[in-house]
C-alpha cells in the first residue's frame, strides 16, 4: 500500500535521480543475528526475531531518497531511526539487505573508498553537537579539512566561508562550551557543511534544543537548502518539525517503516490508525492544498483564484471574507475546480465530512 | 512473581547456608583440637615446603647473569635523562675533572620557587600560587631543599615515562578487548596488590643500587593508574563523537589521536594526577634502593631514631606533596571545564603563554645572577630554619610527662588485645582457612571464585610463610577493623551535616596524598617499634577510604526515596536505618574493601619499624638481595590482596543485585 501513494505521490512530477536507496535493510542486535536473517531470506516476523532474542532495530526497510530533497524519517523514541540513518552510512553495519549510493552498493566498497566517501560527499550532524571540546569554533569546523590533509590557510578560508553561512561570525575563536545550544548546532551545521558534502545526515540536530530556538533554526536551515540544495536525510520525533520541513516523510515504528508520503499524503491518507494518531494534532489547513480539498466547479460564481499546491492556510482568511467559492487553476490558466467557503470552514473547524 | 512467594522461596537457602556455615566451622574447631593427630593440617609440614623461592631465585640469577648486557645497556639509556635532571635540579653539571673542572649551576631555587608559584597560578589563580610557591619556598626555607629536589627530579623523568607507557599500554587494552581481560586486568590487579617492597628486589637485582633502579621501580608501581585512566577515558567519550570522526573520514590512527584522547583528556589527566602522586610516594619508598632524596633522609633518621630530622624531612616530603597534588588536580579540573578563548589570539609565544615566558625568564635570570652571587646558588645559611631541636624537645616533653600513660596504653594494648589475637591467627589451621575460605567464595559467587581463592591461599601455605601471612593477616585485620571503626562513623557524620563535611574534605584530601611513610614518623616517636606503632600509623593511613566511600554511599541515596519514605510517616531514624543505610551498604563495603587493602599496603611498610611478618620477610629479603625469598613474600602479600578483594566484590555484587 506504500508503495501505490509512493508512485501516486510522483505521477506527474518529473522524478528526480535517486540518491541514496535502501533495499530490504534489516539490523538485528543479539548473537547470531546474520545468520538468523540469512536463514529466513530476509523475512521474518516481528514475533519471530523476539523468540529468537534478538533487538529488531531496524526491519525491512525498502526506501529511496531523491536527489535534492528533505526526505524526514520520523518515529518515536527507539523506533530506530538513529539506527536506520547510521546503516546509511555504514556507521552501523546492516545485519542484511542493500544500501544504494547512486546505484552503488555501498555495503560492499573498501573502506578507502568509504573514508574518501565520508569525506567528500557525506555530512552528518548531531544531536548533542559532537563536538571537540579541545578545539575552538574555527578549529572545530575546518577539522574535516585538516583530516583530508588541506593546509592550514586553505581549510581556515573555508572555514571562514561557512561561519558566515551560518551567522557565527567574531566567535571563530569561542570553545563550545562558551556558546549556547542553538549556536553550538549552528557549529554542528558549519562542521558538516565545509567539506561540501552531497548527501546530509541530520540527526535529531534540533530535539536538544528550546522549543524558540528549534523554530529559528529550522528556518535557518530552509535557508540554507534553498540556497545550498542538498539532499538531506533529517530525523525527528517531532511531526511539526516534519511537516515544516519535509518533502517526504517516512514514519517508523518499532524498526519498520510503516508510510512513506508527503506531509499532505500522510494528513489525508494516513495508512494506519498508527499514521492518523500522530497526524490528529497537526494543524490541518497549513497541510492540506487547495487540490485536495476542491471538487469540480458547479458554475457558482468565483470570489478568487489559488494554485492547486496552495496551502488551504494561506487564503483561509480571504476565502472565508469573500464568502464565495475560490476557483483553483493550474499552471496555464485553466480552473480545475473550486474550493468553497465551507469546505474551508469545515477543515479550520475539524469537520470530517464524508467523502473528504 | 509477589513479594511473598519470592521472600518464601529465599529463605530456606539462607537457612541451608547457616547450617553449613555452622558445619564448617564445628569441622575446623575439631581438626584445631586434635592437632596433635593431626599436625600436618595446623601448621604445614616443613619437609613438604615447595621451594618457590629458591626457583625464583634461580630464575632471577639467570637473567642476572644473561642478561646482563640488557640491564646494562638500560641503565646507561635511562642515566642519561635522569642524570640531567638530577644535575638540572639538584646537583650542578660538572665537565671535565680536577682542577680545570668546568661547572654549569642548577637551577636556582629562587627561580624554582617563582616558577612553582606562577605554575599554581596558571592552573588555578592566585591561592594556589601562593599555595605551591609557599610549599617550595617552605622546603628551601627549612634547609630540605637539595634533598626535595633530588626527589622531584627522579619524580619528573619517571612521571613521562609512566604517562607514556600506560597511554600505549591503555590504548591496547581498549582495542583488544581479548588483552583486557587476559593480560592487562590481571597485571593491574596484581601490581596494585604486590607491596611497593617487593619491586624494589628484582630492581636491585638487575640494576644494582642506584638512582637509575629506583626510577625503574616507581616507573612500574606507578603505571597502573594511567592504563586505568586512559581505558575509561577511551570508553567513555561520547559515541556520537566517535561517530562523527568517522563520518569525517578519519582513519584509525587519525581518530584516536585527533578525536579520542584529546576528548577523553580530562579522565587521562586524573591519571596524571595519580600517576604524580603514586611515583612520589614510591620514590620515597624506593631511597632504599639508591633513590636518595628526601626518603633518604627520612630513612637515615629513622635508623639513628634522630626524632627531629625525620620530622622534618617527613614534612618537606608532605609540602611536596601537596605542591604537586594541588598543582596536578587543578590542571586536571581545568580540563575538564574546558577551555576558554582569549581575546587577542596573537601568534607570539610569549603573549600566548605569558606565564610560562615569564618562568622561564626567572628561571634563566636568577640562576645566572647564581654564578656570581651564592645566595642565588644556594639556600643561604642565615635564613633558614631548623625545627629538628624543636620537635626533639616536643617528644621528649611527652615521653617524660606522659611516659606512663603511653606506656600503660601500649601495654595493656598488646597484653589484652594483640597478642591474643596473635596466637590465635597464627594457630590457625592452614586447611581450615583454604576450606572455609573457598566455601565463603562458593557461596558468594561459585566454583571459580572458589577455586581461586582456596588456591591463592594454600600458595600462602605451601610456601613455607603460613605463620607469617597469618601474622600479616592479623595485623592487617586489626588495623583495618579500627579503621572502619574510625572511619564509617565519620563518614555517616559527614554525610547528615554538610559543614562537618566541610571540615573532614580538606583533612581527608591532604591525609590520601600523602606518602604512607610519612604516616609512621610521628607515631614511632611516641610508641616506639613493635606492633602497636604499625597498627596505629596503619589506621591512620587506611581509614580515608572508609571515611569517603560512606559519606558517598549515603549521599548519593536518591532523595526521592527519601522523600518517600518520609512521606509514608518514617522517623529520622527509621529513615536512616530502613533505607539509606541498605541502600549505601554496597558502597560502603567498597570503602570497606578499600580501606583493607591499603591497610596491607601499610602495613608491609610497616617492617621497617619491626614488625614479624610478610613485610619483615620482604625487609630482609631485601637487605640482603634475596630475590626468591622477597618475591615469594611478595606474591602472598598480593595473594591476601587479592582474596580479601574478590570476596568482597563478589559480596558487593550479589548485594547490589539484590538491591536492584
Ligand atoms: N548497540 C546496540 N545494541 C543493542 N540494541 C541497540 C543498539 N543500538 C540501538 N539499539 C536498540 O535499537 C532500537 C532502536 O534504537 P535507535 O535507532 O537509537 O532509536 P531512535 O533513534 O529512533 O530513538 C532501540 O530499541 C535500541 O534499544
Ligand atoms: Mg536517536
Amino acid at each position: 500500500m506504500t508503495e501505490a501513494i509512493e508512485q501516486a505521490s510522483n505521477a506527474g512530477k518529473n522524478p528526480r535521480p535517486i540518491k541514496l536507496a535502501c533495499r530490504n535493510v534489516w539490523k538485528l542486535f543479539g548473537s547470531n543475528a546474520a545468520d538468523f536473517i540469512r536463514e529466513r531470506d530476509g523475512k521474518a516476523s516481528m514475533a519471530d526475531v523476539s523468540a529468537a532474542g534478538l533487538v529488531g532495530a531496524v526491519r525491512a526497510v525498502d526506501l529511496e531518497i531523491r536527489q535534492g530533497e528533505i526526505f524526514i524519517i520520523m518515529g518515536l523514541s527507539g523506533s530506530g531511526k538513529s539506527t536506520l540513518v547510521r546503516c546509511m552510512s555504514r556507521l552501523v553495519e546492516p545485519t542484511h539487505g542493500k544500501v544504494e549510493f547512486e546505484g552503488k552498493d555501498l555495503l560492499k566498497i573498501s573502506d578507502a573508498a568509504l573514508i574518501e566517501l565520508r569525506r567528500h560527499r557525506m555530512g552528518m550532524v548531531f544531536q548533542n553537537f559532537a563536538l571537540l571540546p579541545h578545539l575552538n569554533v574555527l578549529d572545530n569546523i575546518a577539522f574535516p579539512l585538516s583530516i583530508q590533509g588541506q593546509d592550514r590557510s586553505t581549510r581556515e578560508a573555508r572555514a571562514r566561508e561557512v561561519i558566515e553561512l551560518v551567522g557565527l561570525r567574531g566567535r571563530e575563536h569561542f570553545y563550545p562550551r562558551e556558546l549556547s545550544g542553538g549556536q553550538q548546532q549552528r557549529v554542528g551545521i558549519a562542521r558538516s557543511l565545509a567539506t561540501k558534502p552531497e548527501i546530509w545526515f541530520l540527526d535529531e540536530p534540533f530535539s536538544a534544543l528550546d522549543p524558540l530556538i528549534r523554530r529559528e533554526m529550522q528556518d535557518e536551515l530552509m535557508r540554507l537548502q534553498t540556497m545550498l540544495h542538498k539532499t538531506i536525510v533529517f530525523i525527528t520525533h517531532d511531526f511539526d518539525e516534519a511537516i515544516r520541513l519535509a518533502d517526504r516523510i517516512a514514519i517508523m515504528k518499532d524498526g519498520e517503516v510503516i508510510q512513506i508520503g508527503t506531509p499532505e499524503e500522510l494528513v489525508v491518507n494516513p495508512a494506519t490508525d498508527y499514521v492518523a494518531e500522530f497526524t490528529r494534532d497537526v494543524d490541518r489547513a497549513k497541510v492540506i492544498s487547495a487540490r485536495s480539498l476542491m471538487r469540480a466547479c458547479d458554475g457558482a460564481e468565483h470570489g478568487g483564484t489559488v494554485a492547486p499546491e496552495a496551502k488551504i492556510a494561506s487564503f483561509s482568511a480571504s476565502i472565508v471574507a469573500a464568502g464565495k467559492p475560490f476557483a483553483v487553476i493550474n499552471g496555464t490558466g485553466t480552473p480545475i475546480g473550486e474550493v468553497t467557503p465551507q469546505a474551508v470552514i469545515d477543515l479550520l473547524a475539524g469537520i470530517e465530512r464524508a467523502g473528504a | 512473581m509477589t513479594v511473598t512467594a519470592s521472600a518464601s522461596q529465599t529463605r530456606p537457602p539462607i537457612q541451608r547456608w547457616l547450617v553449613i556455615w555452622v558445619l564448617a566451622l564445628a569441622a575446623v574447631l575439631v581438626v584445631f583440637l586434635l592437632q596433635d593427630r593431626l599436625p600436618w593440617a595446623v601448621n604445614y609440614p616443613v619437609e613438604a615446603v615447595v621451594p618457590v623461592a629458591d626457583w625464583v631465585s634461580a630464575l632471577m640469577g639467570w637473567i642476572k647473569s644473561n642478561l646482563s648486557w640488557l640491564t646494562r645497556s638500560v641503565t646507561a639509556v635511562l642515566g642519561v635523562p635522569l642524570d640531567f635532571a638530577l644535575n638540572l635540579l639538584a646537583k650542578n653539571f660538572k665537565f671535565g675533572h680536577g682542577a680545570d673542572a668546568f661547572v654549569l649551576p642548577r637551577l636556582s631555587w629562587v627561580g624554582v620557587c617563582a616558577a612553582a608559584f606562577l605554575a599554581g597560578y596558571a592552573a588555578g589563580g592566585r591561592r594556589l600560587g601562593l599555595l605551591v610557591g609557599g610549599c617550595f619556598l617552605y622546603i628551601a626555607l627549612f634547609g630540605q631543599w637539595t634533598s626535595a629536589m633530588l626527589t622531584l627530579a627522579l619524580i619528573s623523568i619517571a612521571v613521562p615515562f609512566c604517562i607514556v607507557t600506560g597511554l600505549f599500554a591503555g590504548i591496547w587494552a581498549w582495542r583488544k578487548p581479548w588483552a583486557e581481560r587476559f593480560v592487562v586486568s590481571p597485571a593491574l590487579d596484581l601490581m596494585q596488590t604486590i607491596p611497593t617492597f617487593a619491586y624494589l628486589i628484582p630492581m636491585l637485582l638487575l640494576f644494582g643500587n642506584s638512582p637509575v633502579s629506583a626510577m625503574i621501580a616507581t616507573a612500574i608501581f606507578a603505571t597502573p593508574p594511567m592504563v586505568r585512566a586512559t581505558m575509561l577515558g577511551l570508553s567513555r567519550v561520547p559515541s556520537e563523537i566517535d561517530d562523527f570522526s568517522e563520518m569525517a573520514g578519519c582513519t584509525a590512527r587519525q581518530k584516536l589521536w585527533r578525536v579520542l584522547l584529546p576528548s577523553a583528556r580530562p579522565t587521562l589527566m586524573v591519571g596524571v594526577n595519580q600517576v604524580i602522586m603514586l611515583a612520589l610516594n614510591m620514590v620515597i619508598i624506593a631511597s632504599m634502593i639508591g633513590a636518595g632524596g628526601l626518603g633518604y633522609d627520612v630513612l637515615l633518621a629513622l635508623r639513628a631514631l634522630k626524632v627531629g630530622e625525620a620530622m622534618e624531612a617527613g614534612l618537606a616530603i608532605v609540602a611536596l606533596a601537596i605542591a604537586l597534588d594541588r598543582l596536578s588536580q587543578a590542571i586536571a579540573h581545568k580540563q575538564a571545564t574546558g577551555n576558554v578563548h582569549r581575546s587577542s589570539a596573537s601568534p607570539r609565544f610569549w603573549r600566548r603563554y605569558p606565564n610560562l615566558t615569564l618562568a622561564i625568564a626567572i628561571l634563566v635570570v636568577t640562576t645566572l645572577l647564581g654564578l656570581f652571587v651564592q645566595a642565588f646558588a644556594a639556600v643561604p645559611k642565615a635564613i633558614t630554619f631548623t625545627t629538628a631541636p624543636l620537635w626533639k624537645a616536643a617528644v621528649n616533653w611527652v615521653t617524660i610527662n606522659f611516659f606512663d600513660v603511653i606506656e600503660a596504653f601500649r601495654v595493656a594494648l598488646i597484653l589484652n588485645v594483640l597478642n591474643p589475637l596473635r596466637a590465635f591467627c597464627e594457630g590457625f589451621p592452614w586447611l581450615g582457612a583454604v576450606f572455609l575460605l573457598g566455601l565463603a567464595g562458593y557461596q558468594l559467587s561459585g566454583l571459580r571464585l572458589a577455586a581461586l581463592v582456596a588456591a591463592l591461599t594454600a600458595f600462602c601455605a605451601i610456601t613455607g610463610l603460613w605463620e607469617k601471612t597469618m601474622a600479616t593477616v592479623y595485623l592487617c585485620g586489626i588495623s583495618a577493623f579500627i579503621a572502619c571503626l574510625i572511619g564509617i562513623p565519620i563518614g555517616l557524620a559527614a554525610a547528615r551535616s554538610d559543614r562537618f563535611e566541610k571540615i573532614v574534605t580538606p583533612v581527608i584530601d591532604t591525609l590520601q596524598v600523602l606518602p604512607s611513610f610519612c604516616f609512621i614518623i610521628p607515631v614511632v616517636m611516641l610508641f616506639r617499634v613493635g606492633d602497636v606503632t604499625a597498627m596505629i600509623a596503619t589506621v591512620a593511613f587506611a581509614v580515608v577510604p572508609a571515611i569517603r566511600y560512606t559519606n558517598h554511599g549515603i549521599r548519593q541515596v536518591p532523595p526521592a526515596l527519601i522523600e518517600a519514605a518520609k512521606v509514608s510517616g518514617c522517623t529520622p531514624r527509621q529513615t536512616f536505618f530502613r533505607v539509606q543505610l541498605p541502600l549505601a551498604l554496597p558502597e560502603i563495603m567498597l570503602g570497606v574493601n578499600q580501606t583493607i587493602l591499603m591497610a596491607l599496603a601499610m602495613i608491609i611498610i610497616c617492617a621497617m619499624v619491626g614488625t614479624r611478618d610478610l613485610g619483615q620477610e620482604v625487609f630482609i629479603a631485601l637487605s640482603k638481595a634475596d630475590s626468591g625469598r622477597g618475591i615469594v613474600a611478595g606474591l602472598a602479600i598480593a595473594f591476601i590482596g587479592i582474596v580479601a578483594d574478590r570476596l568482597f566484590n563478589a559480596w558487593t555484587a550479589k548485594a547490589r543485585a539484590r538491591l536492584g
